[in-house]
């Protein structure tokens, strides 16, 4: 699969957000300007409350920007032609979510944690369970494909939860932390195992992270400080 | 993929205790239903037992039932010769006390003419009266056997034969004894105060010869209502169909019983309906952060409200399941009898089915408000 670096899939243009109203306004977010190219790695640095959080949300169709654009993957979103049930099929379709605490539903085991997503995506039973234990071999966890989330290691389950986040072929990753429940080490896999991917499925992914260890792995650090972005360092 | 079915199977354990106290629920409602059954059975049963048409009471009353009522012994043959009667009865009804094996046996007494109307239907284990005095025919209920001797006021009775499903609307067991035998049982005084009557010259203090009722039945082409009109003529009689005999006792002697017993059921159903909807709704607040998960992955809301009526149903059915299983094992341990239709069962498990989709309407309502991005960060 090649990468196209010049193509956009991720842009946010002079996004801002704000909560409450006079004197309980909020400013979350100021005049954001953000690129993420096919392929691209990036990550959104800053300390508690800039507004990190925020951003990924609006990039994940969760919560509406007050105002700005934000296109995702040539499709513009929040122009009042979307209903909260489109997004959530845009979401679907185009982005996969990896969490701090891998987020697997207790009660299905890993393959099906996978296969859920294909399902939701109207692929068949079969087509599903083949993919899920496509993805699941691909990330090394393949043996582990009928464990429950409870008997994974935090590593085995972060691995799982990136199977999920890949299981639709999304054009977005989106990950929230994706290391902080991991050692030194099992962090540097996963950020090269999503470096990887993010190359092989043309996709870009935006981590919000605060680990140092890891910044290295990341093609531009973007900082967030009071809602405003910096940014676009090379790592 | 059934996602309701996976995570009641991950909680297992869990779910089956839910769904044992709510069958336990559920055993109580059906309870009181098959109670309140047993009650207009038992009190229908006494009415139908003689299978006659007409019941000739005294005039002015609702007897012998709902009040009491006393005739002349007499007034058979009169109703005997009346057109289109095929056969006529006297009959007596009284509650007694008696000492049994050093315990109190409390009997639903009723006196009939051997030979005529007002006997047992059928009698289950020995043999109907066939003595003139100082024979018994009594329900299982009462834990009399045949042979076993019982003493009603001054005399020993022997049970010669059993029945079954004969008690009174206050589910006191019925035993049969010749009309001759309850007569003298209603009028017989203590060997003391007798002593002091005879003393005083008084005597006995009324006429033995008096009934409750006379029960007859009719010609098939006979009308009830037409014969009920004839004896009406006799001014100190009246007389009541059977269905209007069947119709006074459930107005008058178990309405009270009923409605007391219906309002019991109602708060229990309101019960039931509150506990069903406070563990759906805790089931789902439990589940907020892997509600929040599936929006943000992009299941549609329908995924989300089948995970929480599913639930909710499969708990009602398992619930109404072993409820029914329950009550079906243990009701005829219970001192009353307990009498359960297919229809009270269906109508119950109608009911529930509209409560658990009520019920996880406050879960969806929870669930649908849930922000995806919930499952964003800790």
């Amino acid at each position: 699969m090649s990468v196209d670096p010049r193509r956009v899939i991720v842009d946010v243009a002079n996004v801002s957000k704000h909560f409450g109203e006079g004197d309980a306004r909020v400013d979350a977010l100021k005049d954001i300007d953000l690129a993420v190219h096919a392929g691209e790695v990036v990550a959104l640095l800053g300390p508690s409350g800039s507004g990190k959080t925020t951003l990924l949300n609006v990039i994940g169709c969760i919560i509406d920007p007050s105002a700005g654009k934000v296109t995702l993957d040539d499709e513009l979103v929040y122009d009042n032609r979307w209903l909260r049930s489109d997004l959530r099929k845009l979401r679907l379709d185009k982005i996969g979510f990896i969490f701090q605490f891998h987020n697997l539903l207790p009660f299905l085991d890993a393959k099906d944690n996978v296969a859920l997503v294909l399902k939701l995506a109207g692929k068949s039973a079969t087509e599903a369970q083949r993919r899920a234990l496509e993805l699941l071999d691909y990330l090394e966890v393949g043996h582990r494909k009928d464990s429950m989330p409870a008997l994974l290691s935090g590593g085995e389950a972060q691995r799982v939860a990136i199977a999920r986040a890949l299981a639709n072929s999304p054009r977005i990753i989106l990950a929230d932390e994706p290391t902080a429940a991991l050692d030194s080490k099992r962090a540097g896999i996963v950020m090269d195992l999503l470096r990887k991917l993010a190359a092989e499925q043309d996709a870009c992914i935006i981590a919000v992270t605060h680990d140092e260890k890891i910044y290295d792995r990341f093609d531009k650090l973007f900082h967030l400080r009071d809602g405003r972005l910096d940014g676009g360092d090379m790592a | 993929m059934n996602l309701a079915y996976r995570d009641v199977r991950h909680n297992l354990f869990r779910f089956v205790l839910t769904c044992l106290g709510l069958s336990l629920l559920m055993a109580v409602v059906l309870a009181m239903i098959g109670i309140y059954n047993g009650l207009v059975s038992d009190a229908l049963n006494i009415v139908k037992a003689p299978q006659v048409d007409l019941w000739v009471v005294e005039s002015g009353t609702q007897g012998p039932f709902a009040e009491a009522s006393k005739l002349p012994g007499g007034t058979r043959d009169a109703v005997a010769r009346l057109h289109g009667v095929v056969a006529a009865g006297s009959i007596t009804y009284q509650t007694v006390e008696a000492p049994f094996r050093g315990d109190t046996l409390r009997l639903y007494l009723i006196g009939y003419e051997p030979g005529r109307p007002g006997g047992p239907d059928v009698v289950s284990q020995g043999r109907g009266i066939e003595q003139s005095h100082f024979e018994i025919v009594a329900d299982v209920k009462s834990g009399l056997s045949i042979g076993d001797v019982i003493r009603l006021g001054r005399n020993p009775f022997t049970v010669v034969g059993l029945v079954e499903d004969t008690t009174n609307s206050g589910g006191d067991p019925a035993a049969f004894i010749t009309l001759r035998d309850a007569q003298v049982l209603q009028t017989q005084l203590a060997p003391a105060a007798q002593r002091v009557q005879e003393a005083r010259g008084a005597g006995l203090l009324e006429s033995q010869d008096s009934v409750a009722a006379v029960i007859a039945r009719l010609k098939p082409n006979a009308d009830p209502q037409a014969v009920a009109q004839t004896v009406q003529q006799w001014k100190h009689l009246t007389a009541l169909t059977q269905a209007d005999q069947e119709s006074i006792l459930l107005l008058s002697v178990v309405d009270r019983a009923k409605r007391q017993i219906g309002l019991f059921l109602g708060i229990l159903l309101t019960v039931s309906a509150v506990v069903i909807a406070l563990i759906i709704y805790t089931m789902t607040m439990e589940k907020l952060k892997q509600i929040a998960t599936l929006k943000l992955i992009g299941a549609p809301d329908r995924t989300i409200i089948g995970l929480i009526v599913q639930q909710s149903l499969a708990l009602g059915a398992v619930g109404w399941s072993f409820g029914l299983i329950l009550i079906l094992l243990v009701k005829d341990y219970f001192p009353r009898r307990v009498v359960l239709e297919p229809i009270n069962a269906a109508a119950l498990a109608g009911i529930i089915l509209v409560v658990c989709i009520a019920a996880s309407g406050l879960g969806v309502r929870a669930a649908l408000k849930v922000d995806p991005a919930t499952a964003i960060g800790g």
